[in-house]
């Protein structure tokens, strides 16, 4: 079976050969999941920083909510998305569906949860560490939250890692709110699941490494920042820890 | 023999100004429970505005329980606890939490949380800086600092921040002597030229000679000696009582 080689050709081919639809889609797969993150960033953070320092009553419940949210599969946000931006939903009249903008809404619902949750567990544990301490310095518990998440940026770069990777990844959602459209809403995952479908595969394995390839570089390129950070800040004395509870 | 003490003349330079010391803390019949575990048991104390008091005690005796009750950050599980409402205090933990970033805006970031604009906070805070000498690493990020900086650079911070009360937590644990000598003679300095109140646990008896006026001895969480330095250190309770109220007091100078 020659699948594997003729596949890395095939890559290796789009790549030295700079093919535009190949770049166009790896641009909009990029701006798609990058735009997703970003907007889910802003808000993960500041709901997950809440989360961390406040207390009341309920708390577990959202926790166990949020935590559930997690493991949301695509299809199911891609079909919530896909009946609040249908012409008879709530937010058909900004005629988004199969657009740019309903993928990058698909993918910030899907990816958000991730960012709060995370960001909830980082600082949770500094705040564990260290909130009294700004609480006698005079912090209210937001701007307490807000702190310990700029103390813990770079912890929280990690939590943009693991969202990135979720949303570049994922392929339910902007399938079905974006139609996998040709130069306008076809992104590396529902390039790959078309040429898969059409057996194709030499361009759909070769476009698979091309999506690996990208996640590998910001991987190395986000650990680089970093670690170069963290040799400045001297960040040995605090160790921040990244999980989900 | 009674323990208990009550001081009659809070501060000297109270005394000399004729300066009427008034209450600043009063513990009535305090209990601090964390799930099944007595950290305080009845504990009744008054301090007044000007006192310097050392808190002795093995480890876990109650001493840095006593020192949050003191500061507001928990609430007794019993009994009353009266904290000033418009003073200014301070409390500084053993290992003082330092932002990601430099010393100046740690100190800064202080006095923004208490309405500062942040241009005037930087200019405070480089004064106050430079008051613990630690003017030339203004720039260097907090946390590559060494210990006895990290609690020089917290004590610039509770300086600039003008407290009426300042409260210590072993403030020179696991300092070298040049480093704990430094940052008790900043304590000192601190605490010499005003009516400020302090509040200290300490494990080191020298340190409790230098600095403190009254000594609070802590022993399972509850008060078992409460007396003047003097007598503490000049006899009048025996060193083995001594040794039972410290625990692990250190006797060095």
């Amino acid at each position: 079976m020659d699948t594997i080689p003729q596949a890395t050709a095939a890559a290796l081919h789009l790549f030295v050969s700079l093919d535009p639809a190949l770049l166009s889609v790896v641009g909009r797969s990029l701006a798609v999941s990058t735009s997703a993150c970003l907007i889910a960033f802003g808000f993960g953070v500041l709901a997950g920083a809440w989360l961390a320092v406040s207390r009341f009553a309920g708390r577990g419940a959202v926790l166990a909510v949020l935590n559930t949210l997690l493991a949301l599969p695509s299809v199911v946000v891609g079909l919530l998305v896909y009946l609040l931006l249908s012409r008879s939903g709530p937010l058909g009249f900004l005629g988004w569906l199969f657009s740019f903008e309903a993928m990058v809404l698909a993918q910030t619902i899907l990816v958000a949860p991730i960012v709060t949750a995370l960001t909830r567990q980082a600082i949770e544990d500094a705040d564990r560490l260290h909130g009294e301490q700004l609480t006698s310095l005079g912090a209210t518990p937001l701007m307490r939250g807000l702190l310990l998440a700029w103390d813990e940026r770079y912890a929280l770069l990690t939590v943009l890692l693991a969202a990135f990777g979720r949303a570049i990844s994922e392929v339910g959602a902007v399938m079905i709110v974006g139609g996998n459209i040709e130069g306008f809403t076809r992104v590396m995952t529902t390039a790959i699941a078309l040429e898969t479908s059409k057996g194709d595969l030499p361009l759909a394995i070769a476009l698979s490494i091309v999506l690996l390839l990208v996640v590998l570089a910001l991987n190395a390129l986000i650990a680089a920042l970093r670690g170069w950070r963290e040799r400045i800040d001297g960040a040995a004395t605090q160790v921040a820890r990244v999980g989900v509870a | 023999m009674n323990l208990a003490y009550e001081p009659q003349v809070a501060f000297p330079s109270a005394q000399r100004e004729g300066i009427a010391a008034r209450t600043m803390f009063k513990l009535d019949q305090v209990d601090v429970r964390y799930g099944a575990t007595w950290a305080l048991q009845s504990v009744s104390l008054s301090i007044r505005a000007g006192e310097h008091v050392a808190l002795i005690g093995p480890n876990g005796s109650g001493k840095t329980t006593l020192l949050r009750v003191l500061n507001g950050l928990i609430e007794p599980s019993a009994g009353n606890a009266q904290r000033p409402v418009t003073t200014r205090q301070t409390l500084l933990f053993q290992r003082p939490y330092m932002l990601r970033t430099t010393a100046q805006r740690n100190i800064a970031v202080a006095l923004w949380l208490r309405g500062a604009r942040w241009r005037d906070a930087c200019k405070q805070a480089s004064e106050a800086l430079a008051r613990v000498g630690l003017a030339a690493l203004a720039q260097r990020n907090a946390r590559t600092l060494s210990a006895g900086q990290q609690q020089r650079l917290a004590l610039a911070r509770a300086w600039v921040l003008a407290s009426d009360v300042l409260l210590l937590d072993e403030p020179t644990a696991s300092m070298d002597p040049d480093a704990r000598r430094e940052v008790e003679a900043l304590i000192g300095e601190f605490t010499s030229g005003r009516q400020q109140t302090l509040v200290f646990s300490s494990h080191t008896l020298g340190q409790v000679r230098r600095l403190a006026s009254r000594v609070i001895c802590l022993q399972d969480g509850r008060i078992s000696a409460d007396l003047p330095v003097q007598e503490f250190l000049q006899g009048t309770v025996s060193a083995e009582s001594k040794l039972s109220f410290a625990g692990e007091l250190r006797w060095r100078l």
